[in-house]
């Protein structure tokens, strides 16, 4: 535990810790550009420098190791002058683009040079300028700004695991680009937008639309995937501009993927602002009475079991919660939450939750991956896993696709066959498992959503038991959810009752004409074709699927809309706050139930939102543990029986088209002529 | 001056054979096996005791560098590294070794090598340098083929390999940590340090990077005796040096001579003396162009070593002199090293990769005369906003040339200001 001393002040800190973090530690602000906690050290920008006392020149804060009785003074004219030299020579090739410059009001070069510079630059040559370069639909370079602090570089290889940004040249004609000028790959390519502390990389679909002072923001969750990244949501007026991460150590950490920062602009389009009501064949405009009575009349003397309820992926917990209760008056014990007809067992917490929970990763020493791409399904999870990939000594096993993952991993087999086999212990993979201390299995919904998945189900349990994954310490069992909305259901209850019908039995009904009305919450991951018989409510914030076949369009609120609560697949139960208001008539999702409960099945016993929340609290006590995670009691889950020799593969198809939101996105949708076509630059390309 | 019989380098052009039978018979590879019996410690006490100072340009005592690196393993091999980049304009003494006596440098890399238990030398040579690195990999393949190196090195059962790594073209990579990033198959870009090499070098794994000449020297040294070798050249500064002349002289050289000599008894004696007499010297530059340069009245009696041209507010470098007679353009001069240097620049670090270009640029301007007296005072800035905040010493090697002009050439530099100016004036 060294300690030295900064500006006079002792500071005692870790072994290992910089010269940088320990004037951290002491409360001294040392400016920097290159330097970022969660990358390697560059030591390049040497904006750090500071005097360290015997030592000939000024030494670089951000590399420098922390040792005893140095004795180190950042407040000097000599650091002053090399603060000001180093500032000088960034501006004097940075052009002066400040006022077209996206960063600008939240540039660390424009911060950095009021606090640090000189305040007028000497340099009366001509400046460099450098080719644009092309690296995407999302990632707007100008890079004659770049100031090659490298930061894009280090991110792209180490936390992202692409090594496809790098530097070409050397001196003054080093660039930044894409080598081949092709869009960056990765799912977490947005991050370098942050990263950038210049306008070098910039966002793109938000570049010209607004400055920083502008935005007001609101910290929420995000629900394009079940991770629950914590985000900030800036919005100006009424218009949801820019998603930004917000830190959080155990889930996101400071990153968030790129269709969580992106696909906002699906906010705006598509959207169904108004009730709608099916007369003829047509839908026609409706106000919300009309659009209730059309619900009653239909329902009226209708038995409960003629009556079904399907929750989608972004159905938040509150009108999931007023739903149940709606269904139960109404006597329909056919509700469920699982779209995708994942063989959940909704009875054993822990069966269906990330136990290990995102953060726990870094304790993990061998991982079994089954029937999922964590890549895609969850990239903030599948970041987490390289970010322990590194560390070493961490073996994977990837049971399902040949996936194009960050890290190296053995592949063990296709499907169920492979899964057996590691449990008997047959397979080389189950000696990994054993030896480790926290060994770790992943089971993803490409495992569960088939006719045998209640039998994998009860094979990865039977590999958790059998080979120590479930401790007094550590839980090793995870299943990665794709749906923000799942965990919530299932903590609710959301799945059939006595009697009741799955999704599939749902569908199936409505086909056969022995369901006649269906409830949709947000759900538009079905073959709705299949619902064409029934009479189809459709709750939701998008004309998606949904909507196809909706007889009565409710117009609900999407995630920015509503102060809502969404547990994540860890079951951490995190609360979105609203940014703008929903457009049009459309309304918040549970007040929208509870007022339908005046005509239909018997009003629902909440008036706010706090009595709602109250309520659910009383059924499910850990909902009241915001951000927290409350561990789950382990038990017996799945059910023993045949498997089938289909291989497992991700329930997802097109990552970046996975809910209706994303759908309407016409950034999401570059994404995807992105992936399909190897976009040339026109620099390069003559 | 350099007594015959003192001399290392005895086939320094060539006239005889480079290869092992030459080679022999200039004596190397004599009693290579009796020294390695005496062990490492005894190798490394002997250069130290021997004060042979760094021959790449830092000038850090070798010996001291050698007990660096780690006496016993901690599971990590350690390895020589061979700095043949020869990048320092000016220099090509490293050229002359390896072409003309290879087994000078096979065997200090043996003896270099064991004494630092490390299992391989790599011999980083400059990718120009195609027949020089012919010649070596030859003369590597015959002592492997004699059983002096390889899996049992002149029969003392010590694995010793070498090996040549070609580079491609960059003077940064003859700064050792961007060498061993090169090496490594990454872009030639310096590490910070520390760590330092010695604990974290190729690899990850224990290194130390030695100029061609300090290892080429190191079987005379133990051949002939620390105590000889430390008895040439004044304290501190001990040995026989091969010094580089070129420019401005009637017969521009390489000679190994003894260090402290004076600079004008070196250019007298070997190289015919100035073009045009010593007092048409101008300046000279003493150890490449990376040190400060120095105007003729200290030349008049400055000796060449490491500790007389620090006082001079030089440096000795690489000893590679540039001497310019009064023909020559210094403006014009310090400004082609300042492009040179803007060339060479990674462009790692902020300072070098746009200080560089802004020194350069400036400098173009002076040798017009396009500015004002008060840019010199800024180029001067400049340069010292550069020194010491690098990440390696490019940085430095940048600035001190144009610091040197300053010092000791600013009335030229004014000179070419006023007569821009009264040009302007003339054709208004």
């Amino acid at each position: 535990m060294p300690t030295l001393t900064i500006d006079g002040k002792e500071v005692t800190v870790a072994p290992g810790t910089t010269v940088l973090q320990a004037c951290e530690v002491a409360g001294v602000e040392v400016p920097r550009f290159c330097y970022h906690e969660r990358l390697s050290i560059a030591g390049n920008c040497r904006m750090c420098l500071v005097e360290q006392e015997k030592a000939p020149k000024p030494i670089a804060s951000c590399a420098m190791p922390a040792a005893d009785n140095m004795v180190i003074h950042t407040n000097t004219p000599q650091v002053k002058k090399a603060r000001e030299g180093v500032m000088e020579f960034l501006l004097i090739n940075h052009p002066l683009d400040c006022p077209i410059c996206d960063q600008g009001g939240e540039c660390d070069l424009q911060d950095q040079s009021i606090a640090y510079g000189k305040g007028a630059s000497r340099f009366h040559e001509n400046k460099r300028a450098v080719k644009e370069k092309y690296m995407g639909p999302l990632i707007k370079t100008v890079m004659t700004r770049c100031i090659h602090c490298t930061r894009c570089i280090r991110f792209a290889e180490e936390v992202a695991g692409v090594e496809e940004i790098g530097a070409i040249g050397r001196g003054e004609h080093m660039e930044i680009t894409t080598y081949l000028e092709q869009a960056v790959t990765s799912e977490l390519s947005g991050n370098v937008i942050d990263l950038c502390p210049v306008g070098a990389l910039t966002s793109k679909p938000y570049a010209f639309t607004a400055r920083s002072w502008e935005l007001e923001k609101v910290e929420s969750v995000d629900v394009h995937d079940a991770v629950g990244s914590n985000i900030r949501v800036d919005f100006r007026g009424k218009e949801v501009m820019r998603v930004l991460p917000r830190l959080n150590e155990d889930i996101n950490q400071e990153w968030i993927s790129d269709k969580t920062r992106f696909a906002h602009d699906g906010l705006k389009r598509r959207r169904l602002d108004r009730p709608y009501v099916r007369r003829d064949g047509r839908l026609e405009e409706a106000s919300w009475a009309e659009a209730f009575a059309a619900i009653a009349a239909r329902m009226a003397g209708l038995d409960g079991s003629r009556v079904a309820a399907i929750a989608g992926d972004l159905a938040d917990l509150e009108a999931m919660a007023a739903l149940k209760d709606l269904m139960a008056n109404l006597g329909s014990p056919n509700i469920d939450c699982r779209q995708d007809g994942a063989r959940l067992d909704a009875s054993v917490r822990a069966s269906y939750l990330f136990n290990s929970t995102i953060a726990g990763i870094d304790r993990a020493d061998a991982l079994l991956i089954v029937g999922s791409n964590p890549r895609l399904e969850a990239p903030i999870v599948n970041a987490r896993i390289r970010q322990r990939w590194l560390a070493g000594g961490f073996r994977i096993g990837v049971i399902g696709e040949r996936l194009e993952l960050t890290y190296d991993y053995d592949y063990l087999g296709a499907g169920p066959g492979t899964l057996a086999e590691v449990a008997s212990g047959g397979h080389s993979f189950a000696d990994v498992l054993r030896e480790a201390k926290n060994p770790m299995i992943i089971v993803g919904q490409g495992a569960l959503a088939r006719a045998d998945g209640a039998a994998v189900l009860d094979l990865a349990r039977r590999i958790a038991d059998g080979y120590g994954m479930i401790g007094e310490d550590w839980n090793g069992f995870n299943v990665l959810h794709t749906a923000a909305a799942r965990v919530g259901g299932l903590d609710l209850g959301f799945v059939p009752g006595q009697g009741g019908r799955d999704v599939e039995g749902i569908l199936a009904g409505a086909e056969s004409g022995a369901v006649e009305v269906v409830y949709l919450l947000h759900a538009d991951e079905l073959d709705t074709a299949r619902l064409a018989n029934a009479f189809v409510i459709y709750q939701g914030s998008h004309g998606d699927a949904g909507v196809k076949h909706a007889d009565v369009i409710l117009p609900a609120a999407a995630y920015t809309e509503k102060n809502a609560t969404w547990i994540n697949t860890e079951g951490r139960v995190q609360l979105g706050l609203r940014a703008v208001f929903p457009p049009g008539d459309a309304r918040e999702d549970w007040t929208i139930i509870r007022a339908l409960s005046e005509t239909v099945g018997g009003k629902l016993p909440y008036d706010n939102l706090a009595q709602l929340r109250r309520r659910i609290a009383q059924a499910l006590p850990h909902a009241a543990a915001v951000d927290e995670v409350v561990p789950a009691a382990w038990g017996v889950f799945g059910a023993a029986g045949q498997t089938g020799d289909q291989p497992f593969a991700s329930t997802i198809k097109q990552h970046y088209l996975t809910n209706p939101i994303c759908r309407a996105s016409i950034t999401m949708a570059e994404c995807v002529a992105a992936q399909e076509t190897v976009q040339e630059g026109t620099g390069t390309h003559g | 001056m350099l007594a015959d019989q003192d001399r290392i380098f005895t086939n320094l052009y060539g006239v005889h054979s480079p290869f092992l039978d030459g080679a022999k018979a200039r004596g190397d590879w004599d009693g290579t096996a009796g020294f390695m019996a005496n062990g490492a410690d005894w190798i490394v006490t002997q250069v130290k005791e021997s004060g042979l100072r760094g021959r790449g340009g830092a000038g850090f005592p070798t010996g001291l560098k050698m007990s660096f690196m780690p006496k016993e393993s901690d599971g990590r091999p350690s390895y020589l590294v061979v700095n043949a980049d020869e990048g320092e304009p000016g220099t090509c003494k490293d050229r002359e070794i390896m072409r003309h006596d290879p087994h000078k440098l096979v065997e200090g890399c043996l003896l270099a090598g064991f004494a630092m238990r490390a299992v391989a030398a790599y011999i980083y040579i400059r990718g120009e340098f195609y027949r020089e690195a012919e010649n070596l990999q030859r003369a590597i393949d015959e002592a492997y083929e004699a059983g002096l190196i390889g899996e049992n090195a002149c029969g003392t059962g010590y694995r010793f390999d070498v090996y040549v790594h070609r580079g491609m073209g960059a003077y940064i990579c003859g700064e050792e940590t961007a060498l061993i990033e090169s090496l490594e198959g990454k872009k030639g870009q310096p590490r910070l340090k520390p760590p330092f090499p010695a604990n974290m070098g190729v690899w990850g794994c224990p290194t130390t990077v030695s100029n061609v000449e300090s290892i080429a020297v190191i079987p005379a040294i133990l051949r002939r005796g620390a105590t000889w070798f430390c008895g040439i050249g004044r304290p501190n500064n001990a040995g026989t040096k091969l010094f580089c002349i070129s420019g401005h002289v009637n017969k521009p050289c390489t000679v190994e001579e003894a260090m402290s000599i004076p600079l004008r008894e070196l250019i007298e004696k070997h190289c015919g003396g100035v073009r045009g007499g010593w007092d048409n010297l101008l300046a000279v530059i003493p150890g490449g162009s990376s040190v400060p340069v120095l105007p003729k009245h200290i030349c008049d009696d400055v000796l060449m070593d490491f500790d007389a041209l620090k006082a001079v507010q030089s440096g000795l470098g690489t000893a590679a002199v540039i001497v310019m007679d009064k023909s020559t353009d210094i403006v014009k001069a310090i400004a082609r090293l300042s492009k040179f240097y803007m060339h060479e620049s990674c462009g790692q670090c902020t300072p070098c990769r746009e200080g560089t270009g802004w020194m350069w640029r400036v400098m173009e301007r002076l040798v017009r005369g396009e500015a004002e007296v008060a840019e010199i005072d800024l180029l001067h800035e400049v340069t010292k906003q550069v020194e010491g905040h690098t990440i390696c010493a490019l940085g430095d090697a940048a600035a001190w040339p144009i610091q040197g002009l300053i010092r000791h050439f600013r009335p030229e530099v004014e000179a070419r200001i006023a007569a821009y100016k009264n040009a302007q004036v003339q054709a208004a």
